[in-house]
């Protein structure tokens, strides 16, 4: 993405909209990381006069796109901004990450078909397909499959991905950017919520909740060895 | 009466009011874009999407779609002005004009027409009673209710020239016209004074400005100096002419095309209520009920936010 430190405020940078916007305890450290927010501000998170909490307010955070939290909404923000691009002739691209559950929202859908009708090929719509919701696992709750195809019926090229592999992810996102023909591109991610944690992962019960000290130590144990792990894998595959 | 109002016999069209000032606009500046929801040619987007198909996006029957997109049109720097009934507007995206425009203090426009009773025969389903109500308790968000053709691109002109969100709330159909000018001086939340008087006072918004004056006139030849104050912005409303009112007059009447819980007449007694209260006050409009179906003229007797209603009223406040 052409997005950081020194551009997050030109008009040509590139968009993500985090339509799940639940994700902000994910985003707001990654915006610290790239110098955009300040790193100070990361251990007030969730405390009363905070600048940001579990939903993070563009006008609070630094480098956020847009607020959100009500779900449904991202696609067609997204829709809306990569329609600004085409009109003010920019070339940026607009990237929203939605949420599988989100995906219930009749207004998702709205914003897909419009998305094809008008040939927004600068738009990239990601969907982290954890297969969970609050209630329950997605196809228990409300079933979303065939998944896949209810995005090629509504006019995307779709791709399905290991979500959780880099080398995956950027093969997408570059094939998604050459994309040559006039249809929208969705990236489907195929991922475990809570990967990396033993205790959490793919376990629909933390959606949201508060770790004990007991329990954060083994999650930080179980993270390390992941990561060593995958680093472990990478080098012997050669990525 | 003022120099600049009038009881007219002509009415025109606000929604062509809208339209055609939206066109101007879109003349004048590139950023100006405009969607519309199936209802192009209802709320007259089409005069701008005639010279302008590029910046007009018609999303179909989708009204949060086009709402949350006009929230990306301004994050991506336009000015978009997203037109639909109001009744949809207000109420079926909700939620996005919440979140998406309000939270985020973003510059989008929204016109909201065949506002109130005035889809008449089309049924309860389209008539908006709950708008104002429902858009009211929304920071940042300016609401306005133009009384006639001239008044209504005057406030399409200033929504484009103020910063944030807007909501514009006109009719279907025709409105009589009240100025016979547009130089008199139209402020987003500063009331006009169309009728000076201090025996009681009519605060309107919307046909009901039309109706208050009649009423007026008709209220002098019994002895009765009415004032009428057109409040066109009701949001943020104009709170040193209802205290002038209340101190200077015989009590306060609200009339609006409206439901009476949440809108003008509200949004009025809350500033009577916070400064010692009104001699006399009344609040007219569609009693908390899903209004009738009939002709617009029928359906304004019957709540008596026409001419003879508003007499009515203020005649039996005054006890005569």
């Amino acid at each position: 993405m052409n997005f950081g430190k020194e551009n997050y405020l030109s008009p040509d940078r590139d968009r993500l909209i985090i339509s799940k916007g639940h994700a902000g305890v994910i985003t707001a450290p990654i915006l610290a990381d790239l110098g955009i927010m300040d790193e100070a501000l990361l251990p007030s998170y969730n405390h009363t006069g905070s600048p940001f909490g579990v939903h993070l307010d563009k006008r609070k955070v630094k480098g956020l796109e847009a607020s959100t939290g009500s779900l449904g909404h991202g696609l067609s923000i997204g829709l809306g901004l990569a329609m600004a691009a085409r009109l003010n002739q920019k070339d940026y691209t607009t990237y929203v990450l939605l949420g599988d559950g989100e995906c219930d929202e009749g207004s998702i859908w709205e914003a897909a078909m419009s998305a094809a009708h008008f040939k927004m090929t600068n738009l990239i719509t990601l969907v982290d397909r954890n297969n969970c919701m609050i209630d329950g696992r997605t196809e228990d709750v409300m079933a979303l499959e065939p998944f896949a195809d209810k995005w090629r019926a509504f006019g995307f090229e779709v791709m399905e991905i290991d979500g959780h592999l880099f080398p995956e992810i950027i093969s997408a996102l570059e094939k998604a950017k050459a994309n040559k023909t006039d249809k929208p591109v969705c990236i489907i991610l195929n991922t475990f919520k809570g990967e990396g944690v033993g205790f959490m992962r793919d376990n629909y019960k933390w959606h949201y909740g508060t770790l004990n000290e007991e329990q954060l130590a083994e999650a930080f144990a179980d993270l390390e060895a992941y990561e060593t792990a995958r680093i472990a894998r990478a080098e012997k595959e050669g990525k | 009466m003022k120099e600049y109002a009038m009881i007219s016999e002509e009415a025109r069209s606000t929604t062509e009011a809208f339209g055609k000032a939206l066109t101007s606009l879109a003349d004048e500046h590139k950023d100006v874009v405009a969607l519309s929801a199936d209802l192009a040619g209802s709320v007259k987007v089409t005069l701008m999407q005639k010279k302008y198909p590029e910046r007009v996006f018609d999303v179909g029957i989708a009204e949060q779609n086009m709402v949350s997109m006009a929230a990306g049109l301004a994050l991506g720097g336009l000015v978009p002005f997203a037109a639909t009934f109001s009744v949809f507007l207000s109420l079926r995206d909700l939620d996005q004009l919440h979140t998406d425009i309000c939270y985020q203090d973003l510059n989008v426009k929204m016109l909201g027409s065949h506002g109130g009773t005035s889809f008449s025969q089309a049924g309860s389903t389209h008539h908006a009673l709950e708008d104002i109500a429902a858009l009211r308790g929304m920071a940042n968000l300016t609401i306005i209710c133009p009384a006639d053709y001239v008044e209504t691109q005057l406030a399409t002109k200033a929504a484009y020239e103020k910063y944030g969100p807007i909501y514009i709330r006109i009719n279907r159909g025709t409105d009589y016209d009240v100025y016979n000018t547009e130089s008199y001086g139209f402020e987003i939340g500063k009331s006009v004074l169309m009728n000076e008087g201090n025996d009681f006072t009519c605060i309107a918004c919307g046909s009901m400005v039309h109706e208050a004056l009649v009423a007026a006139r008709s209220l002098k030849e019994k002895g009765v100096d009415l004032r009428v104050i057109n409040m066109h912005t009701i949001k943020p409303i104009d709170k040193d002419a209802i205290l002038k009112a209340m101190k200077e007059t015989g009590g306060i009447v609200t009339a609006e095309d409206h439901n009476v819980i949440g809108g003008l007449g509200s949004a009025v007694s809350e500033v009577v209520a916070e400064n010692g209260g009104a001699k006399k006050f009344k609040r007219l409009g569609v009693p908390d009920e899903f209004s009738i179906i009939g002709a617009r003229k029928d359906i304004l007797a019957h709540y008596e936010i026409d001419a003879a209603g508003i007499e009515k009223n203020v005649l039996a406040l005054l006890n005569k």
